[in-house]
């Protein structure tokens, strides 16, 4: 297998959205025949460079080659008809359809008639050569999670892809399903066939894998045989953690301990599930106390985005008690989304995080001294408070989302990867803010995907693992095993 | 009640069905897409006065092609508006539903002048099957129709048949039920939303045409009276299949011609009860329990 | 859907200039003089006091509010196109109150109109608003159902229960003197439904800009998920009451067509107002001071056609060309940078 070309070579790429840079001259060589796994983090661009390749994207920059031939994808057409087949992870699935009408959608011809039949028969007859049994006539939306991973794998089978694309395939299975998926998977690759799994869980990319690559902020930092590589330099490169080895300065006990005070929030066997049902969180309990920086920390679909966003009183728990205090503040991942309106000024953003509650009059003058007050002391670069938002970079709009959260004097403060895409400076002010508040007595909750961040700030961390929500001692090593699910 | 006057009702009850079914049919393919033409309206007045201007030089057959042709090229611009310019269907299609209004009654004055002398346009009068149109009680309400009645005979299961039984028709609703995972699988949603407007164009300037050519003989301004939204009620009513389409284009026919069923049978109820009572079914039908999820699921976003 | 007042209008010299050039196109097409044409518009329209008191004014009175309706439904994302429907119901809720009360003295009857057109309205859009909110019922679709039913009900009113006493003519008896709207200046027709409509637009920019539930719904309809998010806004309640409120005005602005221009009910009493009203409300991007601005411009257009149709024979009816343009224009410039932001995001 040596001297043929790699099934997918991916060179340079590059690709932006709007300001965002999701990959930055990233690469990928998958040899034929083997079992790739693509690892990296959540944004770290791994289903971006994935969707290139099978076609449902362009790239900005970089080549792309299948099977050693340059490639210009037009559309997903073009790739499935290259012998690139995707399994997607939220599934690409018509819920009202049959799963034979799913398999055979994309087929060509105008008036050629669908033939139930033979339809139904090569689902079967796939069936009984891969393993993947499913009632050809079932409604996809009264399938089970993994029979409509199957029927996602099956849909591309059925287009005869020699290259097999899975996106986070095990997020939604049992981990029997999960073990059943990769020995097929397994015997998919023994067959002369390729495989590219895109995950985040190292532990089983590295137990199932020919190769490793690893993605972080859209470069690739990491690629080699999977033989080579232990948990440990795989963590590393996943999560930047760029001293794991070194021993971490901690801040003095007493300094960290000084404020921290009353219990502020907790949640008593709680039970939550994210917008599609599935649940997330299962009989969690937990405190938070005043003055401390409680570091959340979770691979993608762990969980951490329900406790985060039940912690902020934003969403109600399946089951369980949630206590809060009076005041809340909320900093989301998404803040362009969920936390500001961009065409409008910041005195009407700082304006919109009471407006829930605020009877009468708004009190226009009185907001736009308060939110000259907040710029002015988080240091904010921005003309005025009647300026327009998305004139302020995005690190200065995060600053102004943390500093009106901090402003009407909280009781709880819950963030959601506060730093992710600031630069440097803009980040460590963040930080700093976060630490004077705890310093002052506000409970914090802060949930961040990049190790480093959480190991610097917090003074306890809670780990999100299949809906459960553990303490661990907050070092560089056993925060990595709890993610992996090793403690 | 006398068979003949039963009879009658029927008859008539499939001569206003006729024009509402064509638009109707046309419209549960553009949805099925997941686009919602409010428009419809405009279409149908451009296909009446398209059927208008094409029969003066070329008889019925000319009519008729004339009112296709019009309906797709006011389809045409509202499928450049949604379809390219992504903008939002339901103030779109208002919009073109007032200049198709709007174009057709200034046109009709502008070039028929003064428009106080009707125009008679070629009709094509109805087309009497021999022994079946005997049959007693539906027999002349079936087979004494025009030639574009029997037409529907034939598209009601073709349509039926290619949208549930061709590998296109399983494009067709996919795109409507996620356009998403049909451009995973290498179908192009603008592709076939602009052949579904387009052809939801063609069947509603048919059915402007069955209008001027089939019924009234002449062109008036408006003369669509709000059947281009009648038409989208239809589509809700028979669940988005062109056999249920059929069916609920007939009651919305039958309860317009129930007008006349109770002036025949002296009953003292006023007209306009049996002019709502197919938009009360439409409310009452939306309500009802299952009547979103029978709906495409993606009809109507962007 | 959400639509955004991003607060500047539309090049008016734009809209100007395609008014101007349609106008011509279809006076020179139909072989019309073209300088009796203008003429006639411009007397018609804005040309002489008269026509300015008695025709374009009273033509934007009901425009304006019912545009006003239109358009606070729209800041919140709620497609009322059914203020026809909800006009029509205002409109034979205050005539039936003004034949129902000609005894009473008008301060009390005149009043009682108008909060009977208000109510009405409001109901009428309530049974949209309560098939949304309980069944999801695309208020698309089900407030043009009511527009239909509207319709006919004035049919069945002004033949049956409310007809005049001869049973002659479809249509209700005219009000007495003391249950039409008054006059605000002897020998003109403009009347007080004109001050109603201006206070209306100050107040709904009062309500917009200085209290927090007119803050709620511009923040609904700019960005629901900031407002549920980073606003704990309840979301749906705000919706609920906005399309009450629209329908209220709706029915508002179908109040003052009765008791301030034509005194009595008849079928089309409202030729196609509301729908004239979207025109009117895209137009203003949704600003109710514009509002103002943009009623008054398509009275004036319809004026002026109908002058152009009286004198010099141009059919009226291309207004409907020209309401359709503008809309059609505004979504085009409004939108297009909405559809670069969806194209950037990179889904197809």
């Amino acid at each position: 297998m040596i001297d043929s070309p790699p099934a997918l070579s991916a060179r340079g790429i590059t690709k932006r959205f709007g300001r965002t840079v999701a990959l930055d001259s990233a690469t990928l060589e998958v040899r034929q025949g083997t079992f790739h796994a693509l690892l990296g983090e959540n944004g770290a661009g791994k289903t971006t460079l994935m969707r290139l390749a099978f076609g449902m994207i362009r790239s900005d920059a970089g080549e792309l080659r299948v099977g050693g031939v340059l490639r210009h994808w037009r559309s997903s057409a073009d790739a499935i008809a290259a012998g690139v087949g995707m399994v997607h992870q939220h599934f690409m699935l018509i819920p009202a359809m049959t799963v034979a009408e799913n398999v055979a959608l994309g087929t060509r011809g105008f008036l050629s008639a669908f033939d139930r039949r033979a339809a139904a028969d090569r689902v079967t007859r796939l069936g009984s050569e891969t393993g993947l049994v499913l009632d050809p006539d079932a409604r996809v939306a009264d399938l089970s999670v993994g029979a409509q991973q199957r029927l996602e794998i099956v849909k591309a089978l059925a287009r005869d892809a020699r290259l097999l694309i899975l996106d986070e395939p095990t997020a939604v299975l049992s981990p029997l399903e999960a073990h059943e998926l990769y020995s097929w998977l397994r015997r998919f690759v023994d067959r002369s066939h390729t495989v590219v799994l895109i995950t985040h869980k190292l532990r089983e990319a590295l137990a199932v894998a020919d190769d490793i690559t690893v993605l972080r902020r859209g470069k690739t930092v990491l690629s080699n045989t999977a033989r080579d590589l232990n948990e440990h330099q795989v963590v590393g490169a996943l999560l930047g953690g760029t001293a794991l080895d070194e021993p971490r300065p901690v801040e003095p006990a007493d300094t960290r301990r000084r404020n921290r005070g009353a219990v502020v929030a907790s949640l008593s066997r709680v039970s939550a599930a994210d917008a599609a049902g599935v649940t997330r969180l299962r009989d969690v309990t937990l405190e938070v106390r005043a003055g401390e920086i409680l570091g959340v920390a979770g691979v993608e679909g762990a969980g951490q985005h329900q406790l985060i966003r039940v912690l902020a009183g934003r969403q109600r728990p399946v089951s369980g008690s949630v206590a809060l205090p009076a005041r809340v503040g909320f900093v989301p991942e998404d803040r362009l989304r969920d936390a500001l309106i961009t065409s409008m000024t910041l005195t009407e953003n700082l304006a919109l995080k009471e407006a829930g509650t605020r009877r009468g009059r708004m009190p226009w003058a009185e907001l736009r001294s308060r939110t000259t007050a907040v710029l002015r002391n988080g240091e904010i670069n921005a003309l005025g408070p009647e300026t327009a938002v998305d004139t302020l970079s995005g690190g200065n709009q995060q600053k102004f989302v943390l500093g009106r959260e901090l402003e009407g004097a909280p009781e709880l403060l819950v963030a959601e990867n506060p730093v992710r895409g600031l630069d440097i400076r803009a980040a460590a002010q963040v930080l700093e803010s976060l630490r004077l508040a705890r310093a002052a007595g506000v409970a914090i909750v802060m949930h961040s995907a990049d190790l480093d961040e959480l190991l610097v700030v917090a003074d306890r961390i809670v780990v999100c693992f299949g809906g459960r929500v553990i303490a661990v001692a907050a070092d560089p090593q056993s925060v990595a095993r709890a993610l992996v699910g090793a403690l | 009640m006398t068979i003949d006057a039963f009879s009658a009702f029927l008859e008539a009850s499939v001569r206003t069905a006729t024009p509402l079914a064509y638009a109707a049919l046309g419209e549960v393919v553009v949805e099925r897409a997941g686009v919602i033409n409010i428009g419809l309206e405009g279409v149908i007045i451009a296909g009446a006065f398209g059927a208008l201007v094409a029969s003066a030089s070329g008889g019925v057959g000319a009519g008729f092609a004339g009112a296709i042709l019009a309906g797709v090229i006011l389809a045409a611009s509202f499928s450049f508006f949604v379809v390219v310019m992504r903008v939002d269907q339901i103030i779109t299609g208002t919009a073109v539903s007032m200049l198709g209004l709007g174009l057709t009654g200034t046109l009709y004055r502008l070039v028929y002048s003064s428009g106080s002398a009707t125009l008679h346009t070629p009709t094509a009068g109805p087309l009497i099957v021999p022994a079946l149109s005997q049959i007693p009680v539906v027999g002349k309400a079936l087979f004494a129709q025009p030639a574009s009645t029997y037409a529907l005979y034939v598209i009601v299961p073709a349509l039926a048949w290619w949208m549930f039984r061709t590998t296109a028709g399983l494009a067709l609703r996919a795109v409507g039920e996620s356009p998403s995972a049909a451009a995973a699988a290498g179908i192009s949603p603008a592709r076939v939303r602009t052949w579904a407007i387009l052809f939801g164009g063609a069947m509603g300037g048919a059915s402007g045409g069955t209008l001027v050519l089939s019924q009234v003989g002449t062109f008036a301004e408006g003369m669509s009276a709000g059947r281009g939204f009648i038409a989208i009620a239809i589509v809700v009513l028979g669940r988005w299949t062109p056999l249920g389409v059929a069916g609920s284009a007939l009651l919305f026919g039958a309860a317009s011609a129930l007008q006349y069923l109770s002036q025949a049978m002296g009953w003292d109820v006023p007209y306009q009860a049996s002019l709502v009572l197919p938009y009360l079914l439409t409310l009452v039908a939306l309500a009802g329990a299952g009547a979103r999820s029978a709906a495409p699921a993606a009809l109507g976003e962007t | 859907m959400t639509m955004r007042a991003t607060g500047r209008l539309v090049p008016p010299a734009a809209i100007a200039v395609g008014v101007f050039a349609t106008l011509v196109l279809v006076v020179v097409g139909g072989g019309f003089d073209l300088g009796a044409a203008l003429s006639a518009f411009w007397r018609g329209s804005v040309g002489s006091p008269y026509a300015l008191l008695s025709a374009t004014l009273v033509r934007a009175t009901p425009l304006i509010l019912v545009g006003l309706a239109v358009a606070s439904a729209f800041r919140a994302g709620v497609l009322n196109i059914g203020a026809e429907g909800q006009l029509l119901a205002g409109a034979t809720a205050a005539v039936a109150v003004g034949l129902a009360g000609p005894t009473w003295p008008g301060a009390i009857l005149l009043p009682a109109e108008l909060l009977a057109g208000i109510a009405a309205g409001a109901a009428w859009a309530g049974v949209a608003a309560f098939l949304k909110r309980s069944f999801g019922v695309l208020e698309v679709i089900s407030t043009l159902m009511l527009n239909f039913i509207a319709v006919q009900g004035v049919s069945y009113l002004v033949r049956g229960p409310l007809q005049e006493p001869t049973h002659v003519y479809p249509q209700t008896s005219a009000l007495a003197p003391v249950a039409r709207l008054p006059m605000l200046i002897p020998g003109h027709r403009v009347h007080l439904g004109l001050l109603v409509a201006l206070a209306l637009a100050l107040v709904l920019r009062w309500v917009s800009g200085a209290t927090a539930a007119g803050f709620r719904v511009r923040l609904v309809g700019a960005s629901p998920s900031a407002a549920v998010m980073g606003g704990q806004v309840k979301v749906k309640r705000v919706v609920f009451r906005v399309f009450l409120a629209s329908g209220a005005m709706a029915g508002l602005g179908g109040a003052t067509v009765t008791t301030g221009q034509t005194y009595a009910l008849f079928e089309d009493v409202s030729s196609g107002l509301g729908y004239t009203a979207i025109a009117v409300a895209l137009l203003a991007r949704l600003d109710p001071l514009a509002v103002i601005g943009t009623g008054i411009f398509f009275g004036a257009l319809e004026a002026g056609a109908a002058a152009m149709q009286r004198d010099a024979g141009v059919p009226s009816v291309f207004v409907a060309i020209l309401e359709a343009l503008v809309v059609l224009g505004v979504l085009a410039m409004g939108f297009s940078r909405r559809a670069s932001a969806v194209a950037s995001t990179g889904i197809e």
